[in-house]
């Protein structure tokens, strides 16, 4: 057990598992950077540094810069996980994803349901997502609820770096393709992570306060405000339980129906738009299923239904914070 | 005046503890204390519990509120006699906080575990030292699940005049998860490996329940290496074993299934905190755990029984053997301890399987008293 950054767990998971399995290939834009060039091999390690030092190890082989062409590289990773490697594609930012949702959606998604269950598609695709970095509204928004809408494909967005390294293990093992969400304020965040590899299963959401007024569900980087939202509730003797879901596909809604069960309040926070959310899809099923053990009307923290803002101070106001998440529990608790 | 003023600090429990939370004063300002009683709840990252006084006399001040956290060795209470002024009792709390404030700024490290690599393995080691040579060294075995953090509360005080080994047995901890051998007689040779790599001859051991059964076979297959023997609700003393515990322990793969597991384990399940659930957790996600969990319970418990009882050869057995219970162990009867003499025979009311971590003081006590008798 040790002190590692969000980053340093990805890139220890990703390090452990290609020296497990030899089909477990690492592909995206400036993986390593400086192919083709007589400078600095492995000058970038991605645009974060997360990668940085799998080519050393791992040689250009299994470390493969690709060309700024994602439609290219996303299709690339899906047909080499369809025919027997397990690449690991780093799409950049998740919304480029656009240009490549027919390899994702119609082909990665379905490959086990059109060929009788005989093909598997162990693709994982790691994307970095959220608002926060001032880099507008190109390069900040969520996304995940347009994955989690397809059946087909797995969606893990882990919230912290010992959920980052278990997930990523995970992901890379699973038979079905997986998009693994990053939230590019998380990456120097550091936690407790074992040295060891290890897995966090996919569809069990981890519980990270235990409280009897309230549930706070809360996704990626949004667990580390309701955690503490919930220390400061705590203080005014507000009690309060978290979920992290950890995936939104599979979901696990029975720990947040239990948890609903016995506090009767719901507060989701999500920090993708607030139409067609995990914030409406969890709000619809504690409706749908708890409903006589509701107490309160359910509230959801959410940004405003639009672009993510370039103005810094408009783009600290969209996001939802710590104070937002408190002041929502209190009017659920009025 | 001063002798005449003894401060109450906050205990430490644990290699891991840097401060408690003062859940309640269990006595009255002005109250008359005795050594032992129960004077405080005080709760950690790791565990609830009572501490009991180690000074006696009127408790002239509460230092420390309820609600309050405060760094290990704070002075929470004063207790003095009614020769000591209020004007002195200010005085010595005043005093007593500076001297606070230097130590937290002094504050070093926990010791930290080693990797041992014997053969066919790499053991996790805590290795506590006295600073002078001691006597012989002390080697504590956990059970089925465990790892040396179990001894936490034991260990610190068990090292004032020997070296105490606690290590993590194969599969278990952070020691490598390949197994050479599952069964009792193979776990033991790869305890006898580590020992050899951290060039240990003759020992005394102590066990906890499958450690127990291990130290147990330690000293039947070499009675001159083992000076003597403490098994603490120990396997190998009889065929029974609650297996529900064993594949709960296996299975449960949520919280909520872990705590409730876990809770058996305790006399108190208020013992059971959410950082004792979690690590159990994060130990069971990592690599090789479960297939080696699964191995050992197939070889250990066979059919839903011990495969080791040495009861029968207890007698002929050359080295001396105590055993410790707690009374409400749930998952090894206590009868198992009438396997030794009456006179070597503790068992502790108040306390189930994990009696050393719910009456550390008095385990610790004992171990301590039983090594000194063995001698050596």
């Amino acid at each position: 057990m040790s002190k590692k950054s969000f980053r340093q767990a990805i890139n220890e998971a990703l390090a452990q598992e290609m020296r497990r399995d030899h089909r477990v290939i690492v592909m995206g834009e400036d993986v390593a950077g400086g192919l083709g060039t007589p400078g600095d091999q492995d000058a970038w390690g991605g645009p974060m540094g997360v990668t940085k030092g799998l080519v050393g190890e791992f040689g250009r082989e299994r470390v493969l810069d690709t060309p700024i062409t994602e439609s290219g590289f996303i299709g690339a990773a899906v047909g080499a996980a369809a025919t027997g490697l397990r690449p690991v594609a780093d799409l950049m930012f998740v919304d480029f994803m656009g240009v490549c949702f027919d390899q994702i959606f119609n082909q990665a998604a379905k490959f086990r349901y059109m060929f009788g269950g005989k093909a598997v598609t162990p693709v994982v695709i790691r994307t970095m997502f959220g608002a926060g970095f001032r880099a507008a509204s190109q390069h900040s928004q969520c996304l995940y609820p347009i994955f989690t809408h397809i059946p087909g494909l797995k969606v893990a967005i882990p919230s912290n770096a010992y959920e980052a390294k278990g997930l990523l293990i995970q992901a890379i093992r699973d038979d079905d393709p997986v998009i693994f969400f990053e939230h590019k304020m998380l990456y120097d965040d550091i936690d407790e992570v074992p040295d060891e590899p290890y897995t966090i299963p996919f569809g069990e959401a981890n519980v990270t306060r235990e409280g009897t007024d309230l549930t706070i569900v809360a996704f990626g980087r949004m667990v580390k405000f309701a955690n503490e939202a919930a220390d400061l509730l705590a203080k005014q003797k507000i009690s309060v339980t978290v979920i992290d879901p950890r995936t939104t596909s599979p979901m696990d809604y029975d720990t947040i129906l239990e948890s609903v069960e016995e506090t009767g309040r719901l507060v989701v926070v999500d920090e993708a738009h607030p139409r067609c959310s995990m914030a409406t899809d969890v709000a619809a099923f504690v409706v749908q299923d708890a409903f006589k053990h509701l107490k309160a009307p359910i509230k959801m923290v959410t940004p405003p239904h639009v672009p993510v803002p370039f103005s810094p101070a408009l783009e600290d106001e969209y996001i939802p914070n710590t104070a937002r998440i408190m002041a929502a529990a209190r009017s659920v608790l009025a | 005046m001063s002798d005449a003023i003894k401060a109450i600090g906050m205990p430490k429990w644990g290699l891991a503890m840097t401060e408690g939370k003062v859940n309640a004063w269990l006595v009255e300002e002005g109250a008359d204390i005795a050594t032992g009683d129960e004077i405080l709840e005080i709760e950690t990252s790791k565990i609830t519990n009572v501490f009991e006084s180690p000074v006696s006399g009127p408790l002239r001040r509460k230092v420390a509120a309820e609600g309050e956290t405060l760094p290990v060795g704070a002075l929470l209470g004063v207790v003095a006699d009614a020769s000591v002024t209020e004007a002195e009792i200010d005085a010595f709390v005043e005093t007593a906080k500076a001297a606070q404030a230097e130590a937290a700024a002094a504050a070093v490290p926990p010791p930290a575990p080693e990797l041992v690599h014997a053969e066919g393995w790499t053991a996790r080691v805590l290795t506590m030292a006295p600073e002078a040579a001691g006597a012989l060294p002390l080697l504590l075995i956990h059970g089925f699940g465990g790892d040396y953090q179990n001894w936490q509360f034991n260990q610190p005080d068990l090292a004032i005049d020997r070296t105490v080994y606690a290590l993590d047995l194969p599969g278990h901890g952070g020691s490598s998860k390949v197994l050479t051998g599952a069964d009792v007689p193979g776990l033991a040779v790869a305890v006898r490996s580590a020992l050899a790599a951290l060039g240990v001859e003759r020992f005394h051991v102590a066990g906890h329940s499958l450690g127990g059964a291990i130290g147990l076979q330690l000293a039947l297959d070499e009675p001159k290496r083992v000076a003597s023997v403490t098994l603490i609700c120990s396997a190998g003393l009889g065929p029974e074993i609650n297996t529900d515990y064993i594949e709960g322990f296996i299975k449960s793969d949520k919280r909520k299934d872990m705590k409730a597991t876990v809770e058996k384990l305790f006399a108190d399940p208020a013992f059971v905190s959410r950082d004792m659930v979690d690590d159990l957790l994060k130990y069971k996600r990592l690599d090789g755990v479960l297939p080696a969990l699964r191995t050992i319970a197939d070889a250990v418990f066979a059919g839903g029984h011990q495969t080791s009882v040495f009861t029968d050869r207890l007698a002929t057995l050359d080295v001396p053997v105590q055993t410790i219970w707690g009374e409400s162990d749930a998952i090894i009867p206590v009868a198992h301890a009438n396997a030794v003499p009456e006179a070597r025979r503790h068992v502790l009311a108040g306390a189930g399987h994990m009696v050393h971590i719910e009456k550390p003081s008095d385990v610790t006590r004992l171990i301590g008293e039983f090594v000194a008798f063995a001698g050596g």
